[in-house]
């Protein structure tokens, strides 16, 4: 008995007519019970960041960030950041198609694996890593039989283990705009003779780009943050392995002026990216 | 109707409980300044009956020993109950100076120590009460044929040591200064537990660590004894820290490790005595 109604609703929702609930919006003043808290989760995530900023050794700062082994971890990060994002965007996006698009058994699980990632501690993604890539790994002893190949201690190990934990960002996000985006301009394009893969390259992709650039811009800031996977899979050797945020827990250990610093390059690079690209692209979709 | 209440009494426990704990986070952050005004009664009255908990913060390498001791003590000790937050010391040496409410302090370096006698944490002086040596893990079976530290700088051999910053690295870079030798491993390693998993994995053929730690790993490593190694002994202090929510029973504690019994116990997991 639920047909008639839910196609009813989709009609609905085609037809996009006004809602008449909706139409009067009344501008009014925000109420304290929501401003007050607003405030102080506000205050909350920036504080962290202002103290910082407070803290930074200002006067030794030019001569912290020029030193080698800072632009090595910095050079490194953005690097591996890029290279995990690329990697994200070859498997990631095909990926992301199947899940809105493709009609299979257990979608539901397969999406629900697909964010493991998102919620898994990164230490515990690092370990999993290990265990199916490393050289005693489920998969790398055979990569390393055949054909010589040992992710662990590798820059090739760092991209792998960033990938790990940011493609699920690229995924989901890529997921939501391609579930917003009207499927009728692709069935339009495949009755007017595209196969399904030209409809994909030639009307589905532009029509989601902005939401595939904001998944790559979540993804590339969540790799360049990347700690526990990076250190656990790959392991932290100045410049092959050390970046900036392996650089940054272990200088804390013994010169907290230097993991000041060097946090604060992090941060000043990941705001300028996510200032830069998400309001262009996150409104767009 | 009963479930939507239910439903409601959760979501308001959840909110308070997320509320207390970040209460509670911020508290600790906060509390830094006043610890050294608003000190605890540390009552120094000799030798009561201890009873109630006492909260150890403890190096990660003391695990095994010092959970074995805090039962000892329980059990001679009824009425108390011993909890251990066990962890690298550098970041227990920052909880405690942070705040955090502990009575007593083992520490896997004076360094590490230092930072919280610096900050004027520390009841009395810290004591000295195991030391711990360096030695090599290997693949179990040593396949590899380790013999000495040299051997570790064969090329083709994957080693792993700790960085140069945590305690278990700055041993290891002694040794190998001292003895000459330049090894470049695959991996400097956050602290002493992750370079022995790597080795333990077969990611590394094989780490520098300490002789508890290869002990404590039974037969997935094997260990090499070094004579190097006694370049870079580390001592292991303990101490009462001042704000001592718990301090007799603390100090009965500190006694329980230093002596004969809790000697017994420590070098039954590779420590060496002072």
């Amino acid at each position: 008995m639920t047909g008639p109604g839910r196609s009813g609703a989709a009609a609905d929702t085609l037809t996009g007519g006004p809602r008449p609930g909706r139409v009067r919006r009344r501008r009014a003043s925000v109420p304290v019970p929501l401003l007050v808290p607003a405030l102080v989760g506000l205050v909350f995530l920036l504080l962290p960041l202002l103290a910082l900023l407070v803290r930074t050794p200002w006067r030794s700062l030019p001569e912290q960030l020029t030193s080698p082994e800072v632009w090595q971890a910095l050079r490194l990060s953005l690097f591996c950041a890029t290279a995990a994002t690329a990697v994200s965007l070859v498997l990631g996006v095909p990926l992301a198609w199947l899940l809105a698009r493709a009609e299979f058994p257990g979608r539901g699980l397969v999406r629900a694996l697909v964010t493991l990632p998102l919620v898994l501690p990164p230490v515990v993604g690092g370990v999993a890593l290990l265990l199916a890539l490393g050289r005693n790994g489920v998969v790398g002893q055979w990569l390393d039989s055949w054909f010589g190949v040992t992710l662990p201690f590798t820059t090739a190990g760092v991209v792998v283990a960033e990938a790990f934990v940011a493609m699920p960002f690229l995924v989901i996000t890529v997921e939501g705009t391609l579930r917003a985006a009207d499927p009728r301009y692709e069935e339009a394009a495949m009755t007017l003779g595209a196969s399904r893969f030209t409809a994909f390259r030639r009307v589905t992709l532009p029509l989601v780009a902005p939401g595939v650039a904001a998944g790559a811009v979540l993804a590339w800031a969540r790799a360049l943050g990347e700690f526990g996977a990076t250190i656990t899979f790959a392991g932290n050797f100045p410049g092959r392995t050390q970046t900036m945020p392996l650089a940054v827990y272990l200088a804390l250990q013994s010169d907290p002026a230097a993991a000041i610093a060097l946090s604060l390059v992090l941060l000043a690079v990941s705001i300028a990216v996510l200032a830069g690209l998400r309001d262009r692209w996150m409104t767009a979709s | 109707m009963t479930t939507r209440s239910a439903r409601r009494t959760r979501r308001t426990l959840q909110a308070a409980g997320a509320s207390a704990a970040a209460l509670l986070a911020l508290s600790a952050c906060s509390s830094s300044d006043d610890s050294a005004s608003s000190g605890s009664p540390a009552s120094t009255s000799a030798s009561a009956k201890p009873s109630g908990t006492v909260t150890v913060f403890a190096a990660a390498s003391l695990k095994e020993s010092f959970t074995a001791l805090g039962k000892e003590f329980e059990e001679t000790n009824p009425g108390t109950k011993v909890t251990f937050s066990f962890g690298g010391s550098d970041s227990l040496a920052a909880s405690i100076t942070g705040g955090a409410p502990a009575d007593v302090f083992a520490s896997a370096s004076p360094k590490t120590m230092k930072i919280v006698t610096d900050a004027k944490d520390a009841a009395g002086t810290p004591a000295t009460f195991v030391r711990n040596q360096l030695e090599i893990a290997t693949l179990p079976g040593n396949p590899d044929r380790i013999a000495s530290l040299k051997d570790l700088t064969k090329s083709g051999l994957k080693v792993v040591l700790c960085d140069k910053e945590v305690p278990c690295g700055a041993a290891a870079q002694k040794t190998l200064d001292a003895s000459g030798l330049k090894l470049t491993p695959v991996s400097y390693e956050q602290d002493v537990k992750s370079a022995l998993t790597k080795v333990e994995l077969k990611e590394a053929d094989a780490a520098v660590v300490y002789r508890t730690d290869v002990k404590a790993a039974g037969d997935k490593v094997e260990g090499v004894e070094f004579p190097e190694s006694a370049e870079a002994v580390n001592d292991y202090p303990i101490v009462l820290l001042k704000d001592a929510p718990n301090a007799d029973a603390a100090k009965a504690f500190i006694e329980l490790v230093r002596s004969a019994e809790g000697r017994q116990v420590l070098t039954g997991a590779g420590f060496l005595q002072p």
